[in-house]
């Protein structure tokens, strides 16, 4: 701007305003509330009959919540677990289709399979968690294909760990592909269009292009791509709690944390429930930070440097 | 890997293309019966009698279409109308309050400077990957001592601080919005309020309708934090229900209206997105970040 701004910098403060009333209000002062909260003896005992606390006692939940007894390590491996067997597929396929897509030479009719893969992404995780639980039930459609085939009895998918664990992962694979794939797709629709020609004269094939011209130009948002889905995956709820019963399901195997986390908020077990926030909180900013780090080295195009 | 069907050897060009066209149509067609197949199957099993669906898997759609979703508005303790309504009012006001409210930080990112800005925009980039679950335990109690348990007001107003809708509204005004119009109607004397409202939103009408489906849909898929504010039968919205039904005693249930409550909660905004899916998939691009 050529004028001096400074007679309506006050109009930037009032505009921002709301943003951060809101912000404060309903994030910051309940976040640090959590973080005090998860230094006091607070809960139910005897069933809800009797309420422990609130008394101070420093950082003895973090020590429950370390202490091995307590299994936070298998709620994150569970996690884990889920979302690296949703994401394994999730990203070959969407970076096969992603070059399928924007390969000029295949001329292939994009608009509607772009709208079926993605179509999954707007339906409630809750809902496609109960379709797959009726599907996969010991009478469901699934089962009564596999007995008709093979003669056998049903399969109990949710008695199963990896069978249970395999249903979510395959929800988590079909809500997620198609946004994956329209990603990559513009990341790829990005580069600069003369490298493909110059390499397209010098004969390379589809997959020497593929190699040299567009993973190594798509890394940063590759990454980008990696740690925001593992932030998501962090996240995990609605279809496993869905499809496990709130999680008790075949042992605890597909208890996610932040299943966990709920448990305690439900039981209104704030000590120990504060002490997993903080927890999460930490895991949650670390990434963040990688994010943050990638996406803002994205733009003076410097290349992140391979670890 | 993603490239073995790529590598066809040494071919006339014009086979090897057509080569590798008919493996990519084949493979896509594949994934989109994969992904359409469990929306097939809720769509026949919604229109069967719960005996027919226990009995085997048809693709035949049956005649029960009205009577399961007559079961299924009679039955009281799921109250499926009365949420879908919830839902809707909930997830109507976030996305307006959210948009509006998105457009109106950016704005003021964008057009001002003032002393804070650089600070205040990085902070908001910092938090926007922050998961809403570490401050559920603080945000629930607070809400509980402000007498807000069972409202739809801490569902709602807290959408105002969107962090990823703002980011995007950002990154459109970057390339939608010059500051020469906002310096016009100075010029002309329009106050800035009044820019922002009658010449600004105009501008911004195709990312203001982007983000207000996907905030729409992010509100009415939300799980986590209204199952822990609601319990009033009567204020649940439609993922509650969902939850409600699968830790019911399952076998008991009606199939059929077990499908028809799914179909319920889904298909007003499937069918939304594929009136809508040319413009979402082009906002999806465009922002790049997940909402």
């Amino acid at each position: 701007m050529k004028h001096k701004s400074i007679s309506y910098a006050k109009w930037g403060y009032i505009f921002i305003a709301p943003f951060f009333v809101a912000f404060i209000l309903f994030n910051l002062i309940p976040l640090v509330s959590t973080f005090y909260n998860s230094l006091f003896e607070n809960y139910l005992a005897r069933g809800g009959l009797v309420q422990v606390g609130p008394n101070f006692i420093g950082l003895e939940n973090f020590k429950t919540m370390f202490n091995p007894e307590t299994e936070l390590g298998k709620y994150f491996g569970n996690t884990f677990v889920l979302w690296i067997l949703g994401f394994i597929p999730q990203i070959f396929f969407s970076l096969l289709f992603a070059s399928w897509f924007t390969d000029l030479r295949m001329k292939l009719k994009t608009g509607a399979y772009k709208v079926i893969f993605y179509l999954p992404n707007v339906i409630m995780a809750a809902a496609m968690g109960m379709l797959f639980y009726t599907m996969f039930a010991q009478n469901g459609p699934v089962n009564s294909i596999y007995t008709s085939i093979t003669g056998k009895d049903a399969y109990m998918f949710f008695d199963h760990k990896w069978s249970q664990r395999g249903v979510i992962a395959i929800i988590n694979f079909l809500m997620w592909y198609g946004n994956t794939t329209i990603m990559l797709m513009a990341a790829i629709n990005g580069v600069d269009p003369s490298l493909y020609e110059s390499a397209q004269i010098d004969g390379a094939t589809p997959s020497q292009t593929f190699w040299k011209i567009t993973l190594p130009l798509i890394r940063p948002i590759l990454l980008y791509v990696l740690i925001t889905s593992l932030i998501g995956g962090l996240q995990m709820y609605d279809v496993p709690q869905i499809i496990t019963k709130n999680g008790e399901q075949v042992q605890r195997t597909s208890m996610t944390v932040v299943m966990y986390l709920q448990k305690h908020l439900f039981s209104k077990n704030y000590g120990l429930a504060g002490a997993l926030s903080v927890i999460l909180f930490v895991v949650a900013a670390v990434l963040s930070l990688v994010v943050f780090y990638v996406t803002t080295e994205r733009e003076p195009k410097k290349k992140v440097k391979k670890g | 890997m993603a490239a073995p069907v790529d590598a066809v050897g040494e071919m006339s060009n014009s086979k090897q293309l057509l080569i590798r066209r008919v493996v990519g149509y084949t493979v896509l067609t594949i994934f989109a019966v994969i992904s359409l197949f469990p929306f097939l199957i809720l769509l026949i099993n919604m229109t069967r009698e719960t005996n027919d669906i226990q009995k085997g898997f048809s693709l035949i759609p049956g005649t029960y279409l009205f009577k399961n979703f007559k079961t299924v508005l009679g039955n009281h303790d799921w109250k499926m109308l009365n949420s879908l309504k919830n839902s809707l009012i909930i997830s109507g006001l976030t996305a307006l309050l959210s948009t509006y409210f998105s457009a109106l930080t950016a704005y003021s990112i964008h057009v001002y400077d003032f002393k804070l800005k650089k600070f205040l925009f990085t902070f908001i980039l910092m938090i926007m990957m922050v998961p809403t679950q570490v401050s559920a335990l603080g945000f629930v109690r607070q809400m509980a001592s402000w007498n807000l348990t069972n409202s739809f007001i801490p569902l709602i107003v807290p959408s105002i601080a969107a962090p990823a809708t703002f980011f995007f509204m950002k990154q459109y005004m970057d390339s939608a919005l010059p500051l020469e119009i906002v310096e016009a109607a100075r010029i002309d004397g329009s106050g800035e309020f009044r820019t922002f409202n009658e010449l600004v939103t105009p501008i911004l009408k195709p990312a203001i309708a982007v983000q207000a489906i996907f905030t729409f849909v992010q509100s009415w898929n939300n799980f986590f934090i209204p199952a822990l504010l609601l319990d009033d039968k009567n204020k649940r919205t439609l993922p509650i229900v969902i939850g409600i039904i699968r830790s019911a005693d399952y076998a008991s249930f009606d199939m059929g209206a077990v499908y028809m409550a799914i179909g319920i909660s889904i298909i007003p905004v499937a069918i939304v997105y594929l009136i809508l899916s040319k413009f979402i998939i082009r906002g999806i691009a465009l922002g790049a970040v997940k909402g």
